[in-house]
């Protein structure tokens, strides 16, 4: 097998965006291995449009976005291998993968890229009580078995959790002819955009139930109604509140979880907030060598974000191989997040490897109103930021310039923060 | 007078905006805390449109489906109209993203078009 200096597992939008930033940074010895018979990632299944709008300044469809890259990709003539799935990720970056053309191989490279997406958190990971029938689908799998299979999944949907896989799902399974009777989220708000709870649920009459959740699934072999109910503030059904509906199928929605199965066998560091990998201001995990963007890092909201953080993993990647999996020692400052804000990427930072700036992403814990996001360095406080509302829902960016930290030399960590307006 | 409820779309905040509406034309905007939910609710409440996405069937195609869009948005009333004129539709492969599947679709002067390049089988 021929090696490569690159290999980025995955070619969905994180891994098409590191590819192709990767080649026009100067590298041409690039490898895309995708599991899937076509590139582009959970893309294909998302036919709603409002993709792309940073990035291309339109409105595109997930296939249509997913089709600039993958032509780039294409015109660049990066290579990539599909329905090639990979099975282990050493230490010493040893890719271990399949398909039916070569079999079982191995490659050496001298960089990796992990763009591996994410999962749905699926029925086993919720704690629904109830029995398990046939007619539980997690949203995107319903989302591939309508866009991409052309099949219905069922007539009478009730759907648990309000993520937009969710949402979109409802107006969706309504256009193919399903009635779609409630959408129960356990939070007292939705995880969801504004947008598509308007244009998914209002738009069609879909009630959407904040602080309810499943209490029982009836049904041996086929779904046959579902009992959701309210909850408290400690997330338990109220009794009394029970509401039952008759339908054949539960679709959820309830989160997304970075796959991160080859990134822990090759022994990368995980955050636990995240469950992605504890990355660098280079995106660089634990093991030198090693980057990781998009979904596999941690769960964006926009594929805008995706592909200019995966464009910025490419980048580092290919300045690692220049330099010859040198890297120089630098002084690195943590990055922690306070009050309110759950979790920083990166978590740390190397100001004299960092160039010219450096892009900090977070999520906060709760809804909260007029706040400021500060950050500083040591005591000094280097940026702040007026933000009306806050959600978890929303991911935060903060655009860092470097000048800002070399300035604080004394400083022995970064904070982000939550403060009064 | 005519009073109506919208939630603005144009940003997390979701400013919960009151209407005041009189023979069709919209007269007060309230509760929105920029300008942006005031074109908003007045789109929204005179003039309603949406992108609509979808799928069609794809025959001696290297994938079973296409995806599909109104190449602009429609009115609001017109969406499940054509949902409906997308049943039955199969395309031949190949499709290119662009290719017109349907053109003037119900009388609104708007195609629809394929989303997504699917090869031909083989």
């Amino acid at each position: 097998m021929r090696e490569y200096e690159l290999v980025i597992i995955g070619g969905g939008p994180a891994g098409l965006a590191a590819a192709v930033a990767a080649h026009e940074a100067g590298l041409r010895d690039i490898l895309i291995l995708e599991r899937d018979n076509e590139l582009g990632g959970i893309l294909n299944q998302c036919i709603h449009n409002g993709f792309g709008l940073h990035t291309f300044k339109e409105e595109l469809t997930g296939p249509e976005y997913a089709g600039r890259f993958i032509e780039q990709v294409k015109k660049l003539e990066i290579p990539y291998k599909l329905n090639t799935m990979v099975l282990d990720l050493a230490a010493d970056k040893t890719v271990t993968a399949m398909n039916r053309e070569d079999g079982l191989f191995q490659l050496h490279p001298k960089a990796v890229i992990l763009a591996m997406g994410c999962r749905e958190r699926p029925r086993g990971a919720l704690n629904i009580p109830g029995y398990r029938p046939a007619g539980i689908f997690t949203a995107g799998t319903a989302q591939r078995l309508v866009n991409m299979e052309g099949y219905l999944p069922g007539r009478k949907v009730v759907i648990l959790g309000s993520g937009d896989i969710g949402l979109i799902m409802a107006r969706r399974m309504t256009f193919e002819g399903a009635q779609v009777q409630v959408v129960a989220e356990l939070m007292p708000y939705s995880g969801g955009l504004k947008r598509n709870i308007v244009q998914c649920l209002d738009d069609y009459g879909i009630p959407l139930k904040l602080s309810h959740t499943v209490v029982d699934i009836e049904g041996k072999k086929r779904v046959e109604a579902i009992t959701i109910a309210q909850v408290d503030e400690h997330n338990r059904p109220i009794p009394g509140t029970e509401e039952r509906y008759e339908c054949d199928t539960l679709l959820l929605s309830c989160g997304l979880i970075p796959e991160n199965e080859l990134s822990r066998s090759a022994g990368v560091e995980i955050n636990p907030v995240t469950n992605g990998p504890t990355v660098n201001e280079s995106l660089e995990t634990s093991i030198p060598g090693v980057f990781a963007a998009g979904n596999v890092l941690h769960v964006h909201d926009l594929v805008d974000y995706v592909s200019e953080e995966a464009g910025a993993a490419g980048r580092h990647a290919a300045a690692y191989i220049a330099a010859g999996g040198k890297e120089e020692q630098h002084k690195a400052l943590p990055v922690k997040g306070e009050n309110g804000v759950r979790y920083t990427v990166p978590v740390a930072i190397r100001p004299d490897a960092a160039g010219d700036a450096v892009t900090l992403r977070f999520r906060v814990g709760n809804v909260y109103k007029n706040k400021k996001v500060a950050v500083y360095a040591g005591d000094a406080c280097i940026f702040s930021r007026k933000r009306p509302v806050l959600a978890p829902g929303e991911m935060e960016t903060v655009v860092l310039k470097t000048e800002l930290l070399t300035a604080h030399p004394e400083a022995e960590g970064i904070t982000v923060t939550l403060e009064e307006a | 007078m005519e009073e109506k409820n919208l939630i603005c779309i144009n940003c997390p905040l979701g400013c919960p905006l009151t209407v005041t509406m009189e023979g069709g034309e919209v007269k007060k905007v309230e509760g929105n805390t920029c300008p942006r939910g005031e074109a908003y609710a007045k789109k929204e409440l005179t003039n309603p449109t949406r992108i609509v996405t979808s799928t069609v069937k794809v025959r001696g195609g290297a994938l079973a489906m296409a995806s599909v869009k109104t190449a602009s948005d429609i009115p609001k009333g017109k969406i499940f109209d054509c949902v409906k004129a997308l049943q039955g539709i199969e395309l031949d492969a190949p499709v290119t993203i662009g290719q017109v599947v349907v053109a003037d679709v119900c009388g609104t002067g708007v195609d629809i078009v394929a989303t997504k390049n699917v090869p031909a089988k083989g």
